[in-house]
This record gives structure tokens, C-alpha cells and sequence, in this order.
């Protein structure tokens, strides 16, 4: 498999998940397991450049596709995170971040939203729609006005 | 999670031809919705042919104005599509009120269409289920409604569908193209899902051999005007209580043309076709969506913990037809 730049040789079974081939398989353990049924975003890793729910996907289905985890994120959106304390317990993070990360290139190419009032517009980031995007990632500690802030500031 | 085989075919002919020598096996897309039922055991194919590697990516249009849309665009990539915004932005609205950023990248047309519902009954292999465990009965009935349907149920079930693109192209009237292995045929979306009667197992007239291929909307210039309205417990990334796919065309401030449906509600995406009918012709005013909503909903059968979903729903017919007037 290909991860954040490596080919990485593994034997899986067709039942392991993605999230499990980084963890377990690969000892990638900055993509975090939460729900492991699709409900909060821990472990969204990008895929393309796409951001994607690893827990739902098996790693089979992504064999010689271009898999980046947390490890491999570079962006200012890190510092930015620390800055606004855009976390408290931290474990949600990884995948706040890889999702903002995906999240701000489908907004540069363009991509509207469920709060975008004229679809066929494009839209600004505005902080309503930062909220609407991100909201496939949950954050128990509540840090979402630290996390905002930052990606507003990032995305300026 | 039991074993699985896994089988990624590269053309649809190889696809179709595998699913049709395996008994048990079932076509994986994005696997948002397979890949948990597996790991809870509410499904257990002992086979997943992977169909996302097959070239049904595109979306075309067709001559006179229509779309062909390839059954493995994801949902993300639809509902950005610039001729999609421009010409049914219901069906942009209807996509993004539904699930999250990171599960709309992977969920393809074609499983989205395929959904199976979130009844927590369904989910719970403990509890008794006719749709899942045929002749066991429905938990639900006695049990905790709050999302449960007002339309369409049997006394053998009362799941709610619960895909939001279903419903705008339900009111779109798509059309379903499937090929097997005897061919290709076309089903029209009204005939595509299946209200449970005595067979909740039953949820499409799809076999099991038959994969989609592409999704096809009709020319459809009243779209242009439409809008998705979505009503749940929190303002994203959750299933709708109730929602209202609506299209409309003004002349002479009467009701010239309508689309109606709903989601949230009902067993299968509904079309609100007595909501329509009423409508037609009459003068644009508060009491004609009130009056075409009461036709609709005279007919729902609420549980101790849907009832408001009657209410609910009469109120969001109305105020989705109110926005298209603005």
C-alpha cells in the first residue's frame, strides 16, 4: 500500500479495515479508531487528496491508491490548530485535521455545501459553512470555536 | 468480522457474470452502509465483488437536455457537478444534507440508492425483525418510534428509508438502468423501491444479479426551481425526521407544474402524488400548500412517538413550497 509517499508491503486479509491496516498492520497509530461505524471522524485519513472515513472502508479497496495519515500532514493548519487551542484531550484531532485539510480543497475547487443558499454559485467560507463542513467530525471536549478559528485563519 | 472473499472485476460484463455464479455474494461500492452491517452481522455475504474499479464515473448529458449519471460517481462529485447545480439543484441539496464531507467522497449514485434503513431494530441482531430475520416479527411496533414512518407501513413493518438523494430523484422521476447477465433493463424510480406489505425483506425490484449501472433524469425545466428542505435533531450530519424535495412553476399566479416528495416519513422515497394533484391549478396561497399537504398526510398512520411527524411534515410541505415562491 501506498502511505504518505511509502510503499508499504502487507499481507491482509479482505476483511481488515483501512484504519486497522494503518494501526495494527502498519503501526500508523495517529489515525484514531472511535466509533468504527461511520458517526464521528477520528479516522479520517485522505485518499487522492480526498478525505475519507477509514473504519468504512477496506484496506483491499485502497491498495495503489495514494493514502496520507496524519504522519504524513504537513500544513499550516497544524500550528494554527495549537495557536487557537483547537483541542483539549487531542484524540479527535488527527482527523479534524486531515478533514480541514480535505474540506479547504473542495472549497478551492469549487465544491458548495448544505448551508450554501445559491448552489450553482460558488461559495465563500464563510465561519457557517467552516461549521457545515467540518461537521463529519465530532469533538467530545467541545473545542469547535478554537478549531473555526483556526481553519478561518488558514483559509485567508 | 466472519471471513470474506473479496473480487474487484474491471468491466461491467466480468462484474455481472461474477455476482451471477456466486449465490451469497454481494457488489461493494463505497461500503458506507456494507461494510458496518457486516462488521454488526446484519449482513454476511460470504463474498464482496468490489464494483467501484468499473467505468461508470461519468456524468453525461443526454440529447433534449437530460443526464446520464454513472451508477460510481461518488455522491461529493454529483453534487458538485455544474450542470446538476444549474439544472436540479434539489438533487446538489438533497446529496449535501445527507451524511458528512468524508462519506459523501466514498458513497457512490448506485449505493446510495441501495441504502438500507437505520432502524435501530434492523441494527440490533438481538431483536426481532422482519426485514432483516423474516417471520420474527417487528420490534419497532412496540418499541421506540421516534424515526419511524407515518407512510406506507404494514403491520409487519415501519422502517423509514433513509436516503436523501433518493427522495429528489424520486421527484425528479429518474429512471434506474440495470444490467445482468439476461441483459439491460430500465426501471422507473417509482417502481425501484418497494413499500414492505408482507415482505419487508423485500426492499427493491432489483435481483440479485442485477447491478446498477447509471442513474438517467429527464429533461426537466420546472428543476430548475426546486429545493431540498431537511428537518432532523441537529443541524447536520444526521438523518431527517422529515424532508421535502419540491419543484414549482408559477404562471398567472396559479400552479402551472409541481414535483413533490418526501423523506424522513415513509417506508420507500414518496412521492407526494395527492399533494400534487391537489395543487395543480390552484391559486398561489398559503391554504393551497396547506390543503395539498393535509391530502398527503390523511393517510399517514402515526406510532405513540411519530405522531409530530405529521404535523411536522404538513408545516415543512408548506414552508419548502413558500421558499420556491420567493
Amino acid at each position: 500500500m501506498r502511505v504518505n509517499g511509502t510503499t508499504r508491503p502487507v499481507e491482509l486479509e479482505p476483511r481488515v479495515s483501512l484504519l486497522d491496516a494503518l494501526r495494527e498492520h502498519m503501526g500508523l497509530t495517529g489515525t484514531k479508531k472511535g466509533c468504527d461505524q461511520g458517526a464521528c471522524g477520528a479516522c479520517t485519513v485522505l485518499v487522492d487528496g480526498e478525505r475519507i472515513l477509514s473504519c468504512l472502508g477496506l484496506a483491499v479497496q485502497y491498495e495503489d491508491r495514494e493514502i496520507t495519515t496524519i504522519e504524513g500532514v504537513d500544513h499550516p493548519l497544524q500550528a494554527a490548530f495549537v495557536r487557537h487551542d483547537g483541542f483539549q484531550c487531542g484524540y479527535c484531532t488527527s482527523g479534524q485535521l486531515c478533514s480541514a485539510v480535505g474540506m479547504l480543497a473542495e472549497h478551492r475547487a469549487g465544491m458548495p455545501s448544505a448551508v450554501t443558499e445559491e448552489v450553482s454559485a460558488r461559495p465563500t467560507l464563510t465561519t457557517e459553512e467552516i461549521r457545515e463542513r467540518m461537521s463529519g467530525n465530532l469533538c467530545r471536549c467541545g473545542a469547535y470555536n478554537g478549531m473555526v478559528a483556526a481553519i478561518e485563519e488558514t483559509a485567508r | 468480522m466472519r471471513p470474506l472473499s473479496y473480487l474487484r472485476p474491471t468491466d461491467v460484463r466480468e462484474a455481472v457474470e461474477t455476482i451471477a455464479s456466486i449465490p451469497n455474494a454481494k457488489f461493494l461500492g463505497g461500503g458506507t452502509n456494507l461494510v458496518d452491517l457486516i462488521r454488526r452481522d446484519v449482513e454476511h455475504p460470504d463474498t464482496v465483488v468490489d464494483v467501484t474499479a468499473l467505468p461508470l464515473d461519468e456524468v453525461t448529458e443526454l440529447p433534449g437536455g437530460g443526464l446520464r449519471i454513472g451508477a460510481l460517481i461518488r455522491n461529493s462529485h454529483l453534487a458538485a457537478h455544474p450542470l446538476v447545480r444549474t439544472r436540479y439543484p434539489m438533487l446538489t441539496q438533497a446529496i449535501l444534507m445527507g451524511a458528512s464531507g468524508q462519506l459523501r467522497n466514498m458513497a457512490t449514485v448506485g449505493g446510495n440508492l441501495l441504502q438500507r434503513t437505520r432502524c435501530h431494530y434492523f441494527y440490533d441482531t438481538t431483536a426481532a425483525c422482519n426485514m432483516r430475520e423474516p417471520g420474527t416479527g417487528c420490534a419497532a411496533l412496540t418499541g421506540f418510534t421516534r424515526n419511524h414512518a407515518i407512510l406506507g407501513t404494514s403491520a409487519h413493518c415501519i422502517a423509514t428509508h433513509p436516503s436523501d438523494m433518493s427522495v429528489a430523484l424520486t421527484a425528479l422521476d429518474a429512471t434506474i438502468e440495470v444490467e445482468s447477465t439476461r441483459g439491460r433493463r430500465r426501471i422507473p424510480i417509482a417502481d425501484f423501491h418497494v413499500p414492505p406489505g408482507s415482505t419487508p425483506q423485500i426492499e427493491t425490484t432489483l435481483s440479485h444479479d442485477e447491478l446498477i449501472t447509471a442513474v438517467e433524469l429527464p429533461s426537466l425545466p420546472v428543476a430548475k426551481n426546486s429545493r431540498y428542505r431537511k428537518v432532523r435533531d441537529r443541524a447536520s450530519y444526521a438523518f431527517a425526521l422529515v424532508s421535502v424535495a419540491a419543484a414549482l412553476r408559477v404562471e398567472d399566479n396559479h400552479i402551472a407544474e409541481v414535483r413533490l416528495a418526501l423523506g424522513g416519513v415513509a417506508t420507500h422515497p414518496w412521492r407526494a402524488t395527492q399533494a400534487e394533484e391537489a395543487l395543480k391549478d390552484r391559486p398561489v396561497a398559503e391554504e393551497s400548500f396547506i390543503a395539498a399537504a393535509d391530502a398527503e398526510l390523511a393517510a399517514a398512520v402515526s406510532q405513540p412517538d411519530n405522531a409530530f411527524k405529521v404535523e411536522l411534515a404538513r408545516r415543512t410541505i408548506v414552508a419548502t413550497l413558500r421558499a420556491l415562491m420567493a
